[in-house]
């Protein structure tokens, strides 16, 4: 059995970073990446966008992806198996994978770094109703089709859903010469970033319905249109309003889970909002040694923060091994009103500054993100507009807090 | 001109119009807005990121080496459909020069490997 200090799951965004993280504090790292190459979404992400905050230039998703892939790859302290899917991994962190060239791998870590990212929400997820013909894609499938395989996945296009990939997709497809019919929502708002809806529809007349969705599909072998009407506030559609769109295809971009399948009945707390682990602010899940980044821990909207957390998960993990990671957490972080939720979820009493990540509920104007700790005020932030698409952070200084923390809005 | 601002969440509802060679812009809330507002109106521009097709199957991703205006993404889109790449080419390299007349060339965002299939 091989071993090595820290074994990073995934080698997307999330694993490279990690992986880079854990190696500027000497640990020896494998990454187990199931696909053919490093990279994850990034690959198939041809669209620029990528990098402002973290290398403060606009780049494209392969172009991310390789600065990363370039570091990892000429580090002799990473070993890469690639097309390698771990099966299991147990809480003495001996993990068991398989993969067409080397057969069964088992491998003893030090300490581990979940770095699985997420997966699209698909037609059975929601519910959808009608016939089940070919022609109905999650937007990210048909992206990795488009963009990766060079097909195009249909010729007249209906998008169920305003997230960035939908948003991506509706003129990545227009581009390639489908028409792109509509793009709805069932919220009241989107989930997508501005930018996208100005640059990927607007720009391309491209018209998008808010409190709609899709009532049924219909076709036999290929789809051959969608029924679609408004929703009431309870979200109930309402059915006196159902309209037919034929198109041939329909494209879901309706939510992403983080992939923890592996982690499903292990001792490690799992948060019912984000889906992903607890954890503290070195990202450490509640099994000791085993710790988690990217969207495998919170669904992030942009990849520049998967990278930043990722490079705590590694460089933490790192320090776990070599015993230099302070005992339990004892400082729980909460939330308030308009926080859906903050992660960390908990922090250790001590110095330094840590930030805590959080997304709001709604869209907010003119409020104040305030971090109470009882009935100290540890931090107040003003803010102009809050979206529940963006996520925002607010930083504290742990030498101020006493005891537990809450993250709200306040007027 | 109606269009919504995109330098930041805000996301500001901007009108802007052009009164005796002056472009004005109205709805804004900060002079980032005003600015993004006059350059929508006056020569707004936009990077291509798009797929060349390679020959014998498969493609390579590329985009425009700078933002190009935006009347003319249709036809750069139109050049791209019409190139086939049959050759190697590293991340970085230029794979069609002057897109569109732009003075921008497409560049490769991707390595590709090309070998010639029998």
């Amino acid at each position: 059995m091989r071993k090595f200090d820290v074994v990073i799951i995934g080698g997307g965004p999330a694993g490279m970073a990690a992986a880079i993280g854990a190696r500027e504090q000497g640990a020896s790292v494998a990454i187990l990446e199931r696909d053919v190459r490093l990279g994850g979404i990034l690959n198939q992400c041809i669209h620029n966008g990528f990098g402002l905050h973290y290398f403060g230039e606009e780049l494209t998703g392969p172009e991310y992806a390789e600065r990363f892939r370039k570091k990892v790859l000429s580090d002799e302290g990473i070993t890469v198996y690639l097309e390698a899917m771990v099966l299991s991994l147990t809480e003495d962190r001996v993990l068991t994978a398989v993969s067409p060239t080397q057969g069964l791998i088992e491998i003893s870590a030090g300490s581990i770094v979940l770095a699985m990212g997420c997966r699209e929400r698909s037609a059975g997820a929601i519910g959808l109703v009608g016939t089940r013909p070919a022609g109905i894609y999650t937007a990210g499938m048909a992206q990795r089709l488009s963009n990766v395989n060079g097909f195009l996945v249909g010729k007249e296009v209906v998008i169920l859903g305003s997230g960035d990939i939908g948003l991506i997709m509706a003129r990545r497809m227009t581009s390639e010469g489908a028409k792109v019919k509509l793009v709805m929502e069932l919220m009241p708002f989107s989930s997508g970033l501005k930018r996208n809806i100005v640059q990927c529809l607007n720009d391309y007349d491209i018209p998008l319905r808010y409190s709609t969705t899709v009532t049924r599909v219909t076709g036999k072998e290929r789809l051959t249109g969608v029924y679609v009407a408004p929703v009431d506030e309870k979200l109930q559609p309402i059915l006196e309003k159902e309209e037919y769109i034929p198109c041939d295809t329909l494209l879901l971009s309706v939510g992403l889970i983080p992939e923890n399948d592996l982690i499903a009945g292990s001792n490690i707390e799992m948060s019912r909002v984000t889906s992903g682990a607890v954890v503290d602010e070195y990202r450490q899940t509640t099994v000791p040694g085993i710790f988690s980044a990217g969207n495998v821990l919170h669904v992030h909207d942009l990849v520049d923060n998967v990278s930043e957390e990722a490079f705590i998960a590694g460089r933490s993990a790192a320090q776990f091994v070599a015993g230099n990671l302070p005992e339990k957490a004892c400082v729980s972080v909460t939330v308030g009103r308009g926080v859906r939720y903050a992660l960390p979820q908990r922090i250790h009493l001590g110095e330094g500054n840590v930030r805590l990540y959080f997304r709001v509920d709604q869209v907010y104007r003119s409020m104040t993100v305030t971090v109470r700790s009882g009935n100290d005020l540890l931090k107040k932030k003003k803010t102009m507009v809050l979206a529940p698409g963006e996520m925002q952070y607010v930083e504290i200084d742990k030498c101020l807090v006493s005891g537990d923390l809450c993250v709200a809005l306040e007027e | 001109m109606e269009t919504t601002c995109i330098m930041c969440p805000m996301g500001c509802a901007l009108t802007i119009e052009e009164k005796n060679g002056v472009v004005s812009v109205t709805g804004n809330t900060c002079p980032r807005g005003e600015k993004y507002g006059v350059g929508e109106y006056t020569d707004p521009k936009r990077m291509v990121t798009t797929l060349l097709k390679v020959r014998g199957g498969g493609v390579l991703s590329v985009k425009t080496s700078e933002p190009i205006r935006k009347a003319l993404v249709s036809l750069a889109l139109q050049e791209a459909a019409s190139v086939c790449i049959g050759r190697s080419v590293k991340a970085g390299d230029i794979v069609l020069q002057n897109v569109a007349n732009s003075g921008a060339d497409f560049i490769a965002t991707a390595d590709l490997t090309y070998t010639e299939k029998v």
